[in-house]
């Protein structure tokens, strides 16, 4: 009996997930964003195969050169190609964003699983904690943690993990409360499945439509969060450089000026955090699920 | 839940959550490479003068032992005294604190002001033209850096129409940064845009809610004008949660006013923060996190308490 019970597979993760797929697909603004981040990723990671320009070293023959057919976006100050720079740049931004924006969700989604199945006093630390992390402002801690180091890729991926895991820790929490009193929950344990059980084979499957729509929240927050990072003076050292950097380099340049470096990485930035957030919204309204605003 | 048992168990959290971060703040400062003597003597010193550097601050007492020391100093009031600009950290905040709540009030003054008739009209026009057009709009602003988006405006206002200077008022007190006001509006404008961009969005959310209910349909059964309804009844229910999300905001807030003080050269407390963390002049780091962190817990608390008073449930059932 016992045996029957346990191995009897978790319920289906999304009941009906086709027809919110079908509803996300009459979304028009979801699938524009959808389509702009397809798009962004070639333009990043195909495009330079294509429009191939060198990115390490500088050419002191063409800088600050304005938009020409030769230079289709103009030079920077060090001669480097600003289109092929763009799409550099976009790669470092994407694969940071999406990093960190997945590893603040994997995060949240652990912490807000087991405060709220744990329950009780250990449930109020952990939340207390989520409430004090959310009082100190990211952008103060990130510009301390500038002061006193210049991290690589991957210690900066970590470091916007770990300054932007706490909202999706709040909706998982949630999340949990209503589902930890289930039956089948209640059943398992009955049966003596353990709590590590309970959450990773019932909870969290059951939690997927909103750890998906804040993981896609979480990406596009990752990706704008990461445009301040070099303004802060965390950023990736040249000769590498990401869209926010591009954006701090040129900040000067467009005093006197040479918008051309500015109003690229910009836009970039723009519309690919509004092609994020565009798809989260989609993805929360065929979920019907509770999320940000 | 009976409201002076709700208040006590809210003011005992939000004490929880001041203790907590004042940990996460001190060991952030302090657990990091480096370390203080390093940053203010520099890479010249010796190993002896940062050691009696490290003695004469304490800082080479176990971190325990500081932190508890820390919290008791805390208590009568004293940050600290910064590194570098020799003068009592509490005393640096209290001069520029008042300058940076002026240019956030200012901002999510406009901010709200601006959202919320914009939320509303969306929500009566829904999935019209101008509700598609507005939420573009607030995407487009949330999703722009705050850097980028002031950058722009002064490229387009001061450089090019030169209607506005690029500089923020400047000036010691109050009176002085209101002597100018031509100048303040840049920089509250680029704090306000995102403010705008979400709060419209939480207010066309709320009054679509506010529309649905059973008091609406009544109220225009018996024969009021939509607007009536719409200004009486469905603004007063649709405002309270939004209001309440303030509380939640302040962070972003202050988030943003780092960046616009820095951006427009405002001589308040981000501009404070921004010179402290190119100098390592952590007990101004630590005072400023502390001082911010403080005002959103008490801000949250404030939205709670406001939100649970003025219940629009009980407001709904008196109409």
């Amino acid at each position: 009996m016992t045996a029957v019970l346990q191995t009897t597979p978790a319920l289906e993760p999304v009941p009906g997930y086709r027809l919110s797929l079908r509803r996300f697909a009459r979304n028009r603004l979801a699938l524009a964003g959808l389509v702009a981040v397809v798009l962004f990723l070639l333009f990043c990671f195909v495009g330079p195969l294509i429009y191939s320009t060198d990115q390490t070293h500088t050419d002191l023959t063409q800088v600050n050169l304005a938009p020409s057919g030769a230079h289709l976006l103009g030079t920077d100050a060090v001669g480097h190609d600003e289109l092929g720079r763009l799409m550099y740049g976009g790669k470092i931004s994407l694969l940071v964003g999406l990093a960190a924006g997945v590893l603040a969700t994997v995060i949240g989604t652990l912490w807000g699983a087991v405060a709220g199945y744990a329950g009780g006093w250990l449930d109020a630390v952990m939340m207390r904690i989520v409430d004090a992390g959310i009082a100190i402002p990211a952008l103060f801690i990130l510009l301390v943690v500038s002061a006193i180091t210049t991290p690589d890729t991957l210690g900066l991926i970590v470091i916007l993990g770990l300054v932007s895991w706490l909202v999706p820790s709040r909706l998982v929490r949630a999340e949990t409360l209503t589902l930890k009193s289930r039956d089948y929950v209640l059943t398992l344990r009955a049966i003596g499945g353990s709590h590590g059980r309970a959450i990773g084979r019932h909870i969290l499957p059951n939690s997927v439509s909103t750890i998906v729509v804040a993981a896609t929240f979480q990406v596009a927050d990752a990706i704008l969060l990461v445009a301040y990072v070099s303004y802060l003076g965390l950023g990736v050292q040249p000769p590498s450089t990401d869209w926010g950097g591009m954006l701090s380099a040129g900040l000067t340049a467009a005093y006197s000026g040479r918008w051309w470096l500015i109003v690229p990485p910009g836009l970039a930035i723009i519309l690919v955090v509004c092609a994020f957030n565009a798809i989260g919204d989609g993805l929360r309204d065929a979920f019907d699920v509770r999320g940000r605003g | 839940m009976d409201t002076a048992l709700y208040l006590t168990r809210r003011l005992l959290q939000s004490l929880a959550v001041i203790l907590i971060v004042t940990v996460v703040v001190f060991c952030l400062l302090h657990a990091l490479p480096g370390g203080p003597a390093r940053g203010i003597l520099g890479p010249q010193a010796t190993n002896e003068q940062i050691a009696a550097f490290n003695h004469e601050q304490g800082l080479d007492r176990p971190l325990p032992v500081q932190y508890v020391y820390y919290l008791h100093t805390l208590l009568r009031g004293d940050l600290g005294t910064s590194y570098t600009l020799n003068e009592a950290v509490s005393r640096l905040i209290e001069q520029r604190l008042p300058k940076t709540l002026v240019l956030t009030v200012l901002s999510a003054l406009v901010g709200l002001v601006l959202a919320i008739p914009l939320g509303m009209w969306q929500a009566v026009r829904r999935n019209k033209p101008v509700d598609y057009v507005v939420t573009t709009l607030s995407f487009v602003a949330y999703s722009t850096p705050v850097y980028f988006l002031g950058l722009l405006l002064i490229l387009v206002f001061t450089q090019t129409l030169r209607w506005f200077p690029s500089q923020a008022p400047q000036g010691d007190t109050l009176s002085q940064v209101f002597s100018n006001p031509v100048a303040l509006v840049l920089p509250v404008v680029t704090g306000a845009a995102s403010m705008i961009a979400v709060f419209s969005r939480y207010m066309r959310a709320s009054t679509l809610d506010n529309l649905a209910e059973d008091y609406v349909r009544t109220a225009r059964s018996g024969g009021s004008r939509p607007f009536a309804v719409l200004w009486r009844h469905v603004f007063r229910n649709s405002l309270t949660p939004v209001i309440a999300m303030l509380g939640y905001y302040v962070p972003v807030l202050f988030g943003g006013a780092l960046v616009v003080e820095q951006l427009f050269n405002y001589p308040g407390m981000g501009l404070l923060f921004w010179s402290a963390a190119q100098s390592s002049d952590y007990p101004v780091l630590l005072g400023c996190v502390l001082v911010i962190s403080v005002a959103t817990v008490i801000g949250t608390l404030l939205a709670d308490i406001v939100q649970r008073i003025v219940d629009p449930r009980v407001k709904a059932e008196r109409t």
